[in-house]
């Protein structure tokens, strides 16, 4: 590639006369500058914005890691209704979500594990008037046959067995603590994932002896989790709000399917997934 | 270097090349002023002394140089094995002993799981027997890093053993010298700046290693959490400390990388 045809040209000396490279230079260049001008055309047109109240386009939703199956649903459900829709799911930990929004990444809808999460997106003036869609309970989840063999909350606190917790930063994490605070138990944590999904994962591959989910998480497992309810008095309810975002790229699409997740066939799909009503 | 035209004048470089070499440099340079625009300075002290980012640094550094001595214990008889020795389905094992700089992390991570976790192929029978569960132990950070890095080793050194001149070795060994001697005092010397620089690139990729921790090892401070994955958590509630975190990895590789640079790649 060195051009070896010129005479002069030295082994492992700069091929300084050679013509080659600025051509491969200036292509590859221009190759960057058109790949880069491609990721502006998913945006949606302008005719969409003012007056034609129906939505197509992209919707790209955030939405917490627990709403992945009963969203997933939501999201076959609302592009039946809408064929000329295609909803985007980024899922994650609402906080990570949280934090991408208020670095400006954009979005159309967001829907967050609880309302404090919400807030700080709202106050930050990226998000209009939240709705609370669905809410959630707490269990503690085992592998299936509970190879740990626990009965309730306090095994938690044993150390012989491996438990797991999601990260006090997100609203798992938060809510598990909140549980264990009430019923007064300190729990001998062996890992605090950074998700609910990745937690539920490590239970369900049998790596966790136990660990604090939601209760949808437990309905999505297909069988390789199952759960031991929290003692009675230890009601922690995660209540989850869904909004349209200020910037949203597709306006229309956003209140479009806002309006689905809190119209009744919306409750439906996210009551088969194991919410509760708001 | 030997190579007169490495110590002529530099030439003039052609706008052409110099362009896309400004735009390269600054892929590098630009996200880490964004990170020094976020910076806290006032409270940089303060956050780095903290016991999460303590706890973090301590553990990559025991796990980034745990994990470059397995590697030079077990990559380089392997490198050694792979460049000497005629076997049928070399290249199948070269390909590999490489597959893990191809596979995201996350996938090594789960397959370590599959594997050495508790009720993997080989973890299972492990725990029954010694009762050792590597997954969420520092242990399993370890090996989640040598995982990832180790194949940085065997391949540098693979590469100099094949290419070093071996005339060398062919006279100790004509001079009486045994197989061991000959490894120990001609061809360890003989390789030892591709070792070095073998060694500085494993330990690299370690100390930076997240995917196959997190997935693997899990998330503890003080346990299994190293600095990459302190930034991950705190990225999301504390991003002052998120930023702290991040400046004390680029400022403890850039110390280690341009300090040993000049043995790294031979500088003109």
């Amino acid at each position: 590639m060195t051009g070896d045809r010129h005479v002069d040209h030295r082994p492992g000396g700069p091929a300084r006369s050679v013509p080659r490279p600025l051509v491969v230079a200036v292509l590859v260049g221009a190759l960057v500058l058109t790949a880069c001008g491609d990721t502006t055309s998913a945006t949606p047109t302008a005719e969409n914005t003012r007056g034609d109240r129906t939505p197509r386009g992209e919707v790209l939703v955030s939405a917490a890691a627990s709403l992945t199956d009963a969203f997933g649903a939501i999201e076959d459900a609302f592009e039946d209704a809408h064929p000329d829709v295609d909803v985007v799911l980024n899922l994650g930990g609402s906080s990570a979500l949280r934090e991408q929004l208020l670095e400006g990444a954009p979005a159309d809808v967001f829907a967050s594990a609880d309302p404090d999460t919400m807030a700080e997106v709202v106050d930050a003036g990226l998000a209009d008037g939240p709705t609370t869609f669905a809410t959630n309970g707490l269990v503690i989840a085992v592998p299936t046959g509970n190879p740990g063999a626990l009965t309730g909350l306090d095994d938690l606190a044993d150390d012989d067995l491996l438990v797991g917790l999601c990260a006090p930063t997100v609203p798992c994490g938060m809510f598990a603590r909140r549980a264990l605070d009430m019923a007064g138990v300190v729990a001998a944590v062996d890992t605090e994932e950074p998700d609910v999904r990745a937690l539920l994962t490590k239970i369900a591959a049998g790596e966790l002896d136990a660990g604090i989910t939601y209760v949808t998480d437990v309905a999505s497992s297909s069988g390789s989790v199952e759960a031991i309810d929290l003692p009675d008095g230890v009601d922690v309810v995660a209540t989850y709000p869904v909004a349209t975002l200020a910037d949203a790229p597709n306006p229309t699409g956003a209140s479009a399917f806002v309006d689905f997740v809190v119209s009744d066939r919306g409750r439906d799909l996210l009551s088969s997934a194991g919410f509760g009503p708001p | 270097m030997t190579n007169p035209t490495s110590r002529r004048a530099s030439p003039r470089p052609p706008i052409g090349l110099l362009l896309p070499a400004a735009i390269g440099l600054a892929l590098f340079v630009v996200p880490l002023v964004g990170l020094l625009a976020r910076t806290p300075w006032a409270d940089l002290l303060d956050l780095v002394t903290g016991a999460v980012v303590t706890d973090a640094l301590r553990l990559s550094l025991v796990s980034s140089l745990g994990a470059t001595v397995v590697s030079l214990l077990l990559g380089v008889p392997l490198a050694w094995v792979l460049a000497r020795v005629e076997f049928p389905g070399r290249s199948l094992v070269r390909g590999l002993v490489t597959l893990p700089l191809v596979l995201p992390p996350v996938v090594g991570g789960a397959a370590l799981l599959f594997a050495v976790g508790r009720r993997g192929l080989v973890g299972g029978p492990l725990e029954r027997m010694t009762g050792l569960v590597l997954p969420f132990s520092t242990a399993g950070v370890v090996l989640a890093c040598t995982f990832v890095a180790m194949p940085f080793l065997v391949i540098t050194v693979e590469g100099a053993l094949r290419t070093m001149d071996r005339r060398q070795e062919d006279a100790a060994a004509t001079l009486g010298a045994s197989r061991w001697t000959v490894l120990r005092r001609v061809t360890l010397p003989v390789i030892a700046p591709s070792l070095v620089s073998g060694l500085v690139l494993t330990w690299a990729r370690a100390f930076g290693e997240f995917g196959a921790t997190v997935t693997f090892a899990g998330n503890l401070q003080g346990r299994t959490q190293t600095l990459p994955l302190a930034v991950f958590v705190a990225l999301e509630s504390q991003r002052d400390t998120a930023v702290a975190i991040s400046l004390v990895m680029v400022a403890v590789s850039l110390a280690v990388l341009v300090g040993l640079r000049g043995r790294w790649w031979p500088t003109s």
